[in-house]
């Protein structure tokens, strides 16, 4: 093992800095049209009138059409995850033809000849609304007086679960801590926007999207559109990030293969950034009520979570999923004797939500590791002795917890003791004191996180019995070409996290052939046949398994073609720096010559199939469980409600690490991510359902000038749910981070009497807060 | 970006664009540097009919030295503000400001005449403009004008330009010895908009402040002045009294009333009452600063 390890540069990166990719966008096909849809100005309202035809007559104009055009065959947008019996799953036309139930809803749609004629043609499509209530508050859509977002109500579903006895956790607890938190909205913001091309040559379609998921893509679309699924091909090309915005089937996607069939002329959209603040699914959007049961010792008796999850106006891919996604994780890295959940998700007339990075877990993490910091207070205890004297001590793994997941893994003591050396904690608590003794007017904080998370997603039965609409494997082929190189086949389909890089590193040490010699092919369903496609921090722990299982198929393959040049047996051989060596004799073959040998095939076992190449597809027992302590200081101006992040030390333990320079790369912005909604980014709407956040500079989000320098470091505890020892680590930055900075912010305020800040934290929430508290008109 | 429909000229010299503009009528735009412009474009939140391109007139760049000012031609990009010597030494408020705006790309970018004929009032420069007294120029194909700053903002983005006229550049007055400068800029990220924004000049002598001028950013439609805080500011004592001997702050009590006479706007980073309290403590912290720089 040489390569899995070693800080590679990443093989992708040479491209895409010196711009030789190609986005969906930069695809240019013979007879090409543009598409501009048409959207919803309004919030909720009945379709009255549309008329496209006077756009229809202005220059470069060749079609124009409104939902009503598609309403017999461009179906209902899918919800591959209905959680529970009572779940109501509302039609999703793509073009809305009766209602709107959001901002940004398309209403009708241009094909031009450039796509600046068909943005200038929209003004021509006369449409008449009539407007019905918005529904904003997720507390009052419940109501039995409030308007419906839909027919069947505001209430998708109710879900359930709990383990121990809760009541007798609560019962003469000696102390209870209750809280609400707001998990507020959030908007993904992909560098690359959306973008779709549809293509047709009689029956056959072919789609570029800037998707995460071609493979799911293409099941959902031949689903969806009725187009036979072997007539359909989908490609996503390069991909400028996800985050989960581009985990979806979306109405563009459809209707892109619709206009295109019905055109028979390829057909393209690509976002602005605007219109994808209001059209790419919105992440989060949860009020969270937590309530723990302790000893005055501080040790945990039971939490009780009931959320209220905002799901928009319809239910998109796994929107319904997301909330419960975070219900087997409010129980944290900690033990306990009882645990109860409840989440009702509500229909809103705003965008729909749905996966965003961490997607459940981090607004878990959240209101555990907040809550958490709340209890220290109450208990009088600093907030990393309460987590000692609670989390699951490194001996006892593995360990099954109060939500019934069983962590492999795991060394909380370690990753806690190298943070807070890393912080120098004892001398920063010294300075916070020596700041509140003088009265300092710029306040320091310091805030802990703790966290853990579920990931690798995932074990095929556990997401079935979960009612998810799909299972988690996933695939690869690996073949030795006969030049002795290796191309590999990922189902896995990367948007920026160096899949290239990282498999070419596992196949090098299992082939025993040079990192060079390796590459990589993804994202196309005519070349990557099965995929379960990226989300959830599962292309290592899943597919990254999947690819050395493979190479080990080849090895074996390999071996039988060696034991029989050499006159061996296969077991006499030993397989070393890429050869496989007669013990004690010193004869060998390397892999190359073996590759070479199986191509002439002049000399092969009896029956042996003239291919070194093998598929697997590797499906996990378990999840993974990434976790680590983060330490977070911030100064608080409490003059003017300015803070500033002081110092921020991230140590995480995600298994083996395959290459060092990526996980700190993802780690890096996932930490940007979760600081972000710690203290920049909200989508606002308006009281009539306006979405006020359509450009980034109502929008904040933060860039490097805005972010502390991290301190990193990781302690190696390994998986033992996958023969890699890997965890994944996408997501892991955006779950611990949020909570640390609004620990920090939130600790540096309480001796004012400040308990809470509602994120994000801004300045003037903070200085509102610290003004309501001092009793002060603000 | 996807504007609705404009035409384009792109004059070889500053006459022709007054030509230009002149016979493109009421609904023209000058473009320079396009850092403000393109956005409303791209919203279409603005459809000018023609727009006029003097970003390549090299005679609009110039940054000279005028004597008792510096001239700083409105097509100077902010980048070259912020690094000419002789802003430095003459007019550094002017430099310290041109420095917080927007990000590095904006700067290389946008033009100094531009940002300020844009009038946004949460722009960093108006407010310098105003409490430095500079004077700007403007063409037309009528002639030259000179317009003082007091009466260049009339509204929010409505600076006193007439649709044929051409900023051509800001006379800078040189302050001469003895004052210290102070740009505070309050923001939440690096790159948006100041939420209030203060300038400040003082001038000292044997411990008291003796002259200040101070300009307020988007505490309303124009940039302000704040008079009120300038008189009170005369003959205040730099340093605080100690502890003990009362703790009197002349400062601090002179920039009380910095937000009086304000308007400011309501928006999502910030409410009317917040923005008054932030003018009042970000005037005492710009004061302080520039009296001691």
């Amino acid at each position: 093992m040489t390569e899995v390890g070693s800080a590679r540069r990443r093989k992708e990166d040479a491209r895409l800095i010196t711009g030789r990719t190609q986005w969906t966008d930069n695809i240019q096909l013979p007879g090409m049209l543009y598409v501009a849809y048409l959207r919803s100005p309004m919030a909720h309202a009945r379709i009255v009138r549309v008329d496209t035809g006077p756009a229809r007559r202005e220059p470069g104009v060749v079609a124009a059409f409104s939902g009503r055009d598609f309403a017999q065959e461009q179906g209902s947008l899918p919800c591959a995850w209905p959680v529970s019996e009572d779940v109501v799953i509302p039609d999703h036309p793509p073009m809305a033809v009766h209602e709107v139930r959001y901002v940004g809803e398309a209403v009708a749609c241009v094909v031009a000849t450039d796509r600046y004629k068909a943005a200038d043609a929209l003004a021509a499509i006369e449409i008449e609304y009539e407007e019905l209530p918005a529904v904003l508050d997720m507390a009052e859509a419940l109501t039995d007086t409030a308007p419906k977002v839909h027919e069947a109500g505001n209430r998708a579903f109710t879900w359930r679960f709990g383990n121990g006895d809760i009541d007798a956790a609560f019962r003469d607890a000696p102390v209870v801590v209750d809280r609400t938190y707001v998990q507020q909205r959030l908007i993904p913001s992909a560098m690359e926007p959306r973008a779709v091309v549809a293509a047709t040559d009689g029956d056959a379609f072919t789609l570029y999207s800037a998707t995460q998921i071609p493979h799911i893509l293409r099941v959902m679309l031949a689903l969806t559109t009725g187009i036979p699924e072997h007539r359909l091909r989908v490609i996503a090309p390069d991909v400028g990030g996800g985050f989960g915005s581009k985990l979806q089937v979306t109405a563009e996607e459809v209707l892109a293969l619709l206009l295109a069939r019905r055109l028979g002329r390829p057909v393209k959209w690509t976002e602005s950034r605007s219109e994808g603040n209001m059209t790419v699914h919105h992440g989060r959007d949860q009020l969270q009520r937590i309530s723990v049961a302790a000893e005055r010792d501080g040790r945990l008796r039971g939490i009780k979570v009931d959320l209220l999850a905002d799901m928009g106006a319809y239910l998109m891919l796994v929107t319904p999923g997301i909330p419960l996604l975070g219900a087997f994780m409010y129980n944290g890295i900690y033990k306990m004797d009882a645990y109860d959940f409840g989440c009702t998700g509500v229909f809103t007339t705003k965008m729909p939500t749905d996966a965003y990075r961490g997607a459940g877990r981090p607004e878990a993490t959240y209101a555990l590791e907040r809550v958490m910091d709340e209890l220290a207070a109450e208990v009088g205890l600093d907030p990393l002795e309460l987590r000692r004297r609670n989390w699951i001590r490194h001996e006892e793994f593995p360990y099954t917890t109060i939500a019934n997941l069983t962590y492999d893994s795991g060394n909380y003591e370690a990753a806690t003791e190298r943070a807070t050396t890393l912080f120098g904690y004892d001398k920063l608590r010294a300075e916070q004191a020596d700041r509140r003794e003088r009265r300092d007017p710029v306040q320091l904080g310091i805030g802990v996180s703790t966290y853990t998370e579920m990931c690798g997603l995932a074990p095929s039965r556990v997401l079935g019995s979960l009612s998810y609409g799909a299972g988690g494997w996933e695939h690869a082929s690996v073949r030795m070409l006969p030049t002795g190189k290796v191309e590999v086949v990922t189902g896995s389909s990367p948007h920026g996290q160096g899949h290239v890089t990282a498999w070419s590193q596992i196949v090098a040490d299992a082939l025993g052939v040079p990192f060079e010699d390796v590459s990589v092919m993804h994202g196309d369903t005519a070349v990557s046949p099965r995929g379960m496609d990226t989300y959830g921090s599962r292309s290592l722990a899943v597919g990254g398994v999947a690819v050395l299982q493979a190479c080990d198929k080849v090895k074996e393959k390999a071996r039988q073609v060696a034991a029989h040049l050499l006159e061996a047996s296969p077991e006499d051989l030993e397989f070393a720096e890429g050869s496989f060596r007669v013990r004690g004799t010193g004869a060998g073959r390397s892999i190359q010559e073996i590759a070479l040998a199986v191509f002439a095939a002049h000399d092969l076992p009896d029956g042996f199939e003239p291919a070194l190449d093998a598929d697997a597809t590797f499906d996990p027992e378990n999840f993974s469980y990434p976790h680590g302590t983060h330490l977070c200081a911030i100064e608080v101006d409490t003059e003017t409600g300015q803070s500033r992040i002081r110092s921020y030390v991230a140590v995480d333990d995600v298994g083996k690490v395959v290459n060092p320079l990526i996980v700190e790369g993802q780690v890096h912005g996932g930490l940007a991510q979760g600081i972000a909604q710690a203290l920049f980014e909200e989508a606002v709407y308006d009281a009539d359902g306006n979405l006020l956040t359509t450009t980034m500079a109502d929008y904040l989000m933060p860039t490097a000038a805005d972010l502390p320098d991290f301190v990193t470091d990781r302690t190696e505890t390994p998986a033992t749910s996958n023969p890699l020892g890997v965890k994944g680590v996408g997501e892991a930055g955006t779950i611990a981070s949020t909570p640390a900075v609004v620990n920090a912010i939130v600790d540096a305020l309480r001796p004012h009497g400040v308990h809470d800040v509602r994120m994000p934290c801004t300045p003037e929430r903070i200085w509102r807060t610290l003004a309501g508290v001092r009793g002060g008109a603000a | 970006m996807i504007p609705a429909a404009f035409d384009y000229v792109r004059p070889e010299s500053l006459a022709e664009a007054c030509e230009a503009l002149a016979d493109a009528g009421e609904d023209a735009k000058v473009l320079a540097g396009g850092q403000s412009l393109l956005p409303l474009l791209r919203l279409r939140l603005s459809f000018p009919s023609t727009l006029v391109d003097v970003g390549r007139l090299t005679e609009l760049h110039d940054i000279r030295d005028g004597g008792d000012h510096v001239f700083i031609g409105a097509g100077a990009t902010h980048y070259d503000v912020v690094r000419s010597p002789l802003v430095n030494a003459a007019c550094p408020l002017v430099a310290l400001a041109a420095a917080t705006v927007a990000d590095p790309a904006v700067r290389h970018r946008g033009t100094f005449g531009g940002a300020l004929a844009h009038a946004d009032p949460a722009g960093d420069l108006p407010a310098v403009a105003v409490a430095l007294d500079c004077v700007f120029t403007a063409r037309s194909a009528n002639g030259e004008r000179e317009i003082p700053a007091a009466e260049f903002f009339v509204d929010y983005l409505e600076p006193a330009l007439a649709p044929d006229e051409i900023l051509t550049g800001i006379r800078v007055p040189k302050l001469g010895p003895g004052w210290g400068y102070h740009y505070e800029k309050f923001h939440r990220t690096a790159q948006s908009w100041a939420i209030v924004g203060v300038a400040a000049a003082v001038r000292r002598s044997n411990g008291v402040v003796e002259e200040a001028r101070i300009g307020l950013t988007n505490m309303g439609p124009t940039p302000l002045r704040a008079r009120g805080v300038e008189d009170a500011l005369r003959g205040a004592g730099i340093h605080p009294a100690a502890p003990d001997d009362g703790g009197a702050d002349p400062i601090r009590d002179a920039c009380g009333e910095a937000a009086a006479g304000s308007s400011p706007p309501s928006d999502l980073h910030a409410q009317p009452d917040y923005r008054r309290h932030l003018a009042r403590a970000l005037t005492h912290r710009a004061v302080r600063a520039a009296a001691r720089a």
